[in-house]
Formats: C-alpha cells, structure tokens, sequence
C-alpha cells in the first residue's frame, strides 16, 4: 500500500517535471523571484550592516569592556583592601605595643609613688615614735626624779605621824636613796 | 490537487506586474521573502533595542547568532574575511528564516526554488571572484594552481581546480535547493498517506499510524534540514571567501 502509494507520487511529480511545469524550473516566474530577491535581500542587507550588526557589536563591546573594567576594578579594590588591612594590622600592633607601654609607664609611676608615701609615712611614724619614746624617756626620767623627792616627803609626813618631831632634809634623802637602792 | 506533493512550490501571482514584456509580478514567493527580511530584522532589531548590559533571552539568541556566524568566519577565513561579515550574516540568517518559516503548514519556502538559492551562490562566488581580484590582481589566478605540483601535471590539476571552482556555485545551490524541495516533497507524501490511508475505513485507519509516525519524525528532521542547510551554505561561504582572501592556498 505504503509503497504503490509513494510510487503515485512520485510519477505524479515526474509528470509535472515532464510536462515543463514543475514550478522550480519554471523559467517563467524567474524574473520576479530575481527581482524580489534582489529587493529583499538588499535591503535586509542594509539593515543588517547598518543597524542590526553595529549595535550587537556594541552591544558585545560594551560588554567585554565593562567586565574588564569591572575585574580591573576589582583587583584595584582587593588591593586597596588588602593595603588598609596591613595598615590596620600595623596599627593594632602599634597600638598595642603603645598600650602595653602607657600601662608599664603607668604601673612604674603608681609603684614609684607608692613606694614614697609609704617611705614618707613610714619616716613619719618613725619620726613619731622616736619622739614618743623620747617623751616617754622624758616623763619617766622626770618621774623617777621626782620619785625620791616624793618619797622623802612621804617620808618625813610619815615620820612626824609616827614619832612626831622632823628630820632634816639631808637625812631623809639619805635614806630613801638607802632603801631604793636596798630595794633593787 | 490537495495531495498532489509538487503544489506547494507553486508559484502564483498576488500583484500582477509587468514590465517591458517580463513579468515581475510580485508572488507568493516575493510575499514569503518580505515575510523572511521582515521576521529577522523585526527580531534582531526589538529584541537588542534594550541593549542590555545583562541581556534577555531573547537578546541572548540575537547575541548567539552574531557570535554564532562571527566564530564561523573568523575560523574560515581569518580576521581579514571580518569585512564579509554583514554578507554571510544576511545570508545565514536570510536562508535560516526562510527554511524554517517554510516549516509552516501552507507557507511557502523561498529556499525551494533554484533560482533563488542559485541567484545567493552567484552572490557569494561574484563576491569572491570580484574581491579575490580587486585584491591580488592577477595573483588571485594562483588560485587554480597548488603549489608543489610536477610540472608535468600541472595542466591537469589547473583544469581540475578551474573544474571545482566553476561548479562551486551550482553545487552551492543545488545543495540547499535539493534538500529543502526533498524534505518538503516527503513530508507532504507522507502526510498524503495517513490522509488516503485514512479513508479506506478502520484497518486503512490502523495502517495510517505507520506515516503518521513517519510525518512527524520528518517534521523533526526537517528542521534539523532547514538548520543544517543554512549553516552549511554560511559555512561554505567563508570557505569561499577564505580563497579570495588567501589565494595562495
């Protein structure tokens, strides 16, 4: 079926090629497809090499031009980034060492300066003390000067209570000093 | 008549045209060139008016066709043949536009008749024998002589070269012609099948699967045709243009 069917066909387009008009090699509808040709593609020509082609070339150009503007820009910026974190990692170190210096600079003048008040107030308390020894040491060699002269009198009071009468002065001195130093 | 393969080449008058006794009558076929030019340039031309720096999809295919034939003839014929590129590109995308628009049911394909496409390989082959000497002068007949040759044979290389290049064009033509007139001419018998199958009743219905199938792998194959034919007549074109270009082989 498939196959006289095809055969059909094809005799039917060999029967048109015979008769001259198999429309391809009709010669007579040559000079308008010439003609129509030759307008169409001129002018699609015209608007391919006028229009069309220039501005996807530029359009292609613009393209290419900003990628390698934008990468260029790019490895500009890196740079930049790259230089102002070395002068941030500069700085943080200067900064650091500096801190640490101030800190030293600090704990050296606040020990200095602890160091003479405490000097200060420790001579001050010395001074003090030697002082209140020396009073002490006054009061006390006053004191025990002051003992024999007491006891002479209590002495003598005693004496004229007990035995009435009075003893000189240099007798009763005598023996005070006889009984203090008897005492130690 | 409606499945008779050889109607849709017909060519039938719209505006009947004469002049000095030859008929220029504007046809269906003119129609189907005006339709061609006006379905490429309305595309390549709306589709970059955004000129986007990110482009769209479509300004992506306007883009993938200029760099598509760009690549074509810088590899055919070096940076120098970047002068042809406005002709091989009209040319490629003439021809493509034509063969696929011919994919349509009852549209007519511009590419299936030989005058046409014999009417473009003239156009290429004028260009390369017109440059090729406007270029080299006389040099550009070193053409049809290789070098390297023994004297003694040289006379029968020279005709030999001279030979293929005189057939460039019609082999050229005939190329495109033959292959869109083939592929159309099947497809259609095949159609006309399933039709006449079809009214044979309920076995001619079961037997119509069969060029059904057949119809629609043509369909697919016929636009592989219709590609490969537009890129092959570009692709030869550069190669043409390459020896007007470098004559010295």
């Amino acid at each position: 079926m498939l196959v006289t069917a095809a055969h059909a066909a094809t005799e039917q387009a060999a029967e048109h090629a015979a008769e001259g008009n198999f429309p391809p090699f009709d010669s007579s509808t040559f000079a308008s497809q010439l003609l129509w040709l030759a307008i169409t593609f001129g002018l699609f020509y015209l608007f391919m090499s006028r229009v069309v082609l220039p501005r996807i070339g530029s359009i292609l150009e613009t393209r290419r031009d900003r990628i390698a503007q934008d990468l260029n820009e790019a490895s500009r910026l890196k740079e930049e980034a790259d230089q102002a974190f070395a002068a941030y990692e500069q700085e943080l170190a200067d900064a650091k060492s500096k801190a640490h210096e101030i800190a030293q600079a600090a704990r050296d003048a606040a020990k200095s300066d602890a160091d003479d008040e405490r000097a200060k107030v420790e001579a001050d308390v010395a001074g003090k003390l030697e002082k209140a020894e020396a009073e002490i040491a006054a009061v006390k060699k006053k004191a025990l000067a002051e003992v024999g002269a007491i006891a002479a009198d209590t002495t003598a009071a005693i004496v004229s209570q007990l035995i009435g009468g009075t003893v000189t002065k240099a007798k009763l001195n005598a023996a005070v000093k006889a009984a203090a130093e008897g005492r130690d | 008549m409606a499945n008779d393969p050889i109607h849709q080449f017909q060519i039938s008058k719209i505006i009947p045209i004469e002049v000095g006794g030859l008929d220029f009558s504007f046809t269906n076929s003119s129609l189907f060139m005006v339709a061609t030019v006006a379905a490429a340039s309305g595309f390549l031309f709306l589709t970059t008016s955004n000129r986007g720096m990110v482009p769209s999809r479509m300004q992506s295919i306007s883009e993938m066709c200029y760099e598509f034939v760009a690549s074509m003839l810088r590899d055919g014929a070096g940076s120098a043949g970047m002068r042809f590129f406005p002709m091989v590109f009209s040319l490629f995308m003439f021809v493509l536009v034509a063969n696929l628009l011919g994919m349509f049911p009852y549209f007519f394909t511009v590419t299936s008749h030989i005058i046409v496409t014999f009417a473009l390989a003239i156009l290429v082959i004028g260009t390369v024998v017109v440059y090729g000497f406007m270029k080299h002068g006389l040099g550009f007949l070193n053409l049809f002589v290789p070098s390297g040759v023994p004297g003694m044979l040289l006379p029968l290389v020279v005709l030999i070269e001279v030979i293929s290049f005189l057939s460039r064009p019609i082999s050229l033509s005939v190329r495109l012609f033959a292959n869109m007139l083939a592929g159309h001419i099947t497809l259609k018998v095949f159609a006309g099948f399933v039709t006449s199958l079809g009214a044979l009743g309920a076995l001619g219905i079961g037997g119509a699967i069969l060029p059904l199938v057949m119809t629609v792998a043509l369909t697919g194959l016929e636009f592989l045709v219709a590609f490969l034919q537009a890129y092959v007549f570009a692709v030869l074109t550069c190669m043409y243009l390459n020896d007007a270009l470098h004559p010295g082989h």
